[in-house]
């Protein structure tokens, strides 16, 4: 009798330390939910505009002249005004009198660290490459991060040559890294000798990426333009 | 004779809200002497600003994990408590990543993927097990403030030593001449591991004068 | 989309960036485990086993929060999935070999709060890898995480018998072989593609 007695009540301790368990996780995981989605909730708007003011500031880094942006987005054959969820944008900057001065592309690509996250400026008029702005960049500082401030590797960007064929297809000569004083022609960048991977990196990304936009870019101009 | 044993008497006095603020400050400081937290102190310590702001970042989980734990303390069953830890832990973590983002963009790019290993943090886990789930939460808010205050001052140490040296700044000022040539090994990752090195062994130098005299 | 070469990867996370001595991932177990090469190289294999199945549930994961829409779990899933794991490898290995639970002890638990897996989860995530990306990475960062801590153990065996300074004994002596270490790591470097 009274071993089946502790054994009874044995068996509702158990039961209830399950539901005291059960009601722990429960209520927990409802409270932690409950902070989380609030505070990403609240904090979304202001992230938001944050990261669209960073974006600008570089758009205006990169087209030098520029007062107002506009984003496109390719959908496989042409360009329209970018919609909230739209990938595969490029930034058109505007200057005060509705004039397109440049589109400013975003790329990445493997550093020597992580990945580097570009912003380059084209010119479509002149087919050049009119400015660049390293966005993300976890290269070792003193040494990778020079593909940032070495103002002589910056100033590659001022004018490289990115013309395209006469059918508008094909990139006629692939922006390449060279070492370091050997640049002889305008589509090459000038390398930095003690960052050579972050320099090459660079080229390899700016190069993959003006393969794939430029010729999108040139040929839907028009759909870009303002006020004409 | 009486003196004697009203000393005895003192010792045997429960630990006091102060003390459990500034044993985390010296004494148990969780970097120094309890070498706890190590990932994110040589990680983000290159510069005194991100150290400072990793700092507190920890900090701030710490102090609102130890709330939560304490205060529920008699809602948790025993078999469940880590759990549970863990995931109010997480939970802040997630927390003080998306407010950090809404802070400065820059800060949480530089910090970048360290914050969220805060969660990670054996300090904080420690802290809730060995603590907070055992006092009430007046007591475990002093534990948080006191080994939170510790862990920025550890960081801070580690982050100026490593700035200055490394890249001749501090706080993103020039300290030195143009000229000056840093010592770049000191903001790179072997750079962590010798300036921790050689806070541990003043810190030790500093314990072996104490208990010799 | 990453388009690098699983070779690549591999040399990248074992070596080039390896965890511990470049990232700063794994420092707990790396001071409290390093101290004789057998229970490295099994720490070190455990851990392995350990990222190699958070990666699988990592990725899956992301892609489900994704779909949903719910980048904001992203950490409490991958913790909880880590937790999880580590509990079912501890019970795997207690069945399988007791003696080798007994000899790593407290350690495996505390490979839950082991930066270097919920590292390894959030860095594939953030690169973007494909599933069988993410295989190498977890393979490679094991890898790189087993054979520096295999290296310390080494040298902190042999240093047993050396005659050091008192206050450098322990944390400290460890800590600056670790220093050398990654200085020689960088020599790696060359080895990037």
């Amino acid at each position: 009798m009274e071993p089946s007695k502790m054994e009874q009540e044995q068996a509702i301790l158990t039961s209830r330390d399950n539901f005291k368990m059960l009601r722990a996780m429960v209520g927990i995981s409802a409270l932690c939910g409950f902070l989380i989605v609030l505070t990403y909730e609240g904090t979304l708007p202001r992230v938001e505009r944050l990261r669209a003011e960073a974006l600008e500031k570089a758009i205006f880094r990169v087209i030098p002249g520029t007062s107002t942006t506009e984003a496109f987005a390719f959908d496989g054959s042409t360009f329209t005004k970018a919609g909230d969820n739209a990938t595969d944008i490029v930034y058109v900057g505007y200057d005060d009198l509705g004039n397109l001065k440049g589109v400013a592309i975003e790329a990445s690509g493997q550093g020597y660290a992580d990945i580097i996250k570009i912003l380059y400026g084209y010119n479509p008029e002149k087919q050049h490459i009119i400015g660049f702005y390293v966005l993300e960049t976890k290269e070792t500082p003193g040494l990778g991060d020079k593909i940032e401030k070495d103002k002589d590797f910056l100033a590659n960007f001022s004018a490289l040559d990115v013309s395209l064929s006469d059918d508008l297809e094909k990139i006629v000569n692939k922006v390449v890294t060279v070492k370091q004083g050997t640049k002889q022609n305008p589509w090459e960048i000038d390398g930095i000798t003690g960052a050579t991977i972050s320099s090459r990196a660079i080229g390899n990304i700016i190069g993959e990426s003006t393969l794939t936009w430029i010729p999108r870019i040139k040929k839907n101009l028009e759909k870009m333009k303002r006020n004409e | 004779m009486s003196e004697v044993t009203s000393h005895s008497t003192e010792a045997k006095v429960a630990p006091s809200s102060t003390d459990e603020f500034i044993k985390g400050l010296w004494r148990e400081n969780p970097v120094f002497v309890q070498v706890l937290g190590m990932c994110p102190v040589l990680a983000v310590s290159n510069t005194a600003e991100n150290a400072l702001a990793m700092g507190l970042a920890t900090a701030f989980v710490l102090l609102m994990s130890n709330i939560l734990v304490s205060s529920l303390q008699n809602f948790i069953p025993k078999q469940v408590r880590i759990a549970s830890y863990i995931l109010i832990i997480a939970t802040f973590v997630t927390i003080t990543d998306y407010t950090i983002q809404a802070i400065s963009v820059e800060l949480h790019k530089s910090l970048g993927a360290f914050i969220s290993l805060i969660v990670v943090n054996c300090l904080i886990l420690s802290r809730a097990e060995a603590f907070a789930s055992k006092n009430t939460v007046g007591k475990s808010i002093m534990d948080a403030l006191g080994m939170g205050g510790g862990f920025v001052f550890a960081l801070f140490c580690l982050g100026a030593v490593r700035e200055v040296m490394g890249n001749g700044t501090f706080f993103g000022l020039s300290l030195f001449p143009e000229g000056f040539q840093s010592w770049i090994v000191m903001i790179l990752p072997a750079g962590g591991f010798f300036t921790l090195a050689a806070w541990l062994l003043i810190f030790n130098l500093l314990q072996q004068k104490k208990s010799k005299q | 989309m990453n388009s690098e070469s699983f070779w690549s990867i591999f040399i990248n996370a074992s070596l080039v960036n390896n965890f511990v001595l470049a990232y700063f991932l794994g420092i707990c177990p790396f001071l409290g485990v390093s101290g004789k090469m057998e229970t490295a190289s099994k720490m070190g294999g455990a851990v392995t086993f350990v990222m190699l199945i958070s990666s699988i549930c990592a990725y899956g994961i992301h892609v489900f929060l994704v779909a949903i829409n719910a980048p904001f779990l992203q950490l409490i899933s991958y913790i909880v999935v880590i937790a999880s794991t580590v509990q079912l490898v501890e019970m795997f290995i207690k069945k399988m070999s007791p003696s080798l639970f007994r000899a790593l002890g407290i350690f495996l638990p505390l490979i839950t709060t082991n930066c270097a897996i919920l590292g390894l989860a959030l860095f594939q995530t953030n690169k973007g890898y494909s599933f069988l990306q993410s295989i190498v990475y977890a393979l490679g960062a094991g890898a790189g995480f087993t054979l520096a801590l295999i290296l310390i153990a080494g040298f902190r065996e042999q240093l047993e018998f050396a005659e050091v300074p008192k206050v450098t004994k322990g944390t400290v002596l460890t800590l600056m072989i670790a220093g050398i270490l990654s200085l020689a790591f960088m020599g790696f470097s060359g080895l990037a593609t």
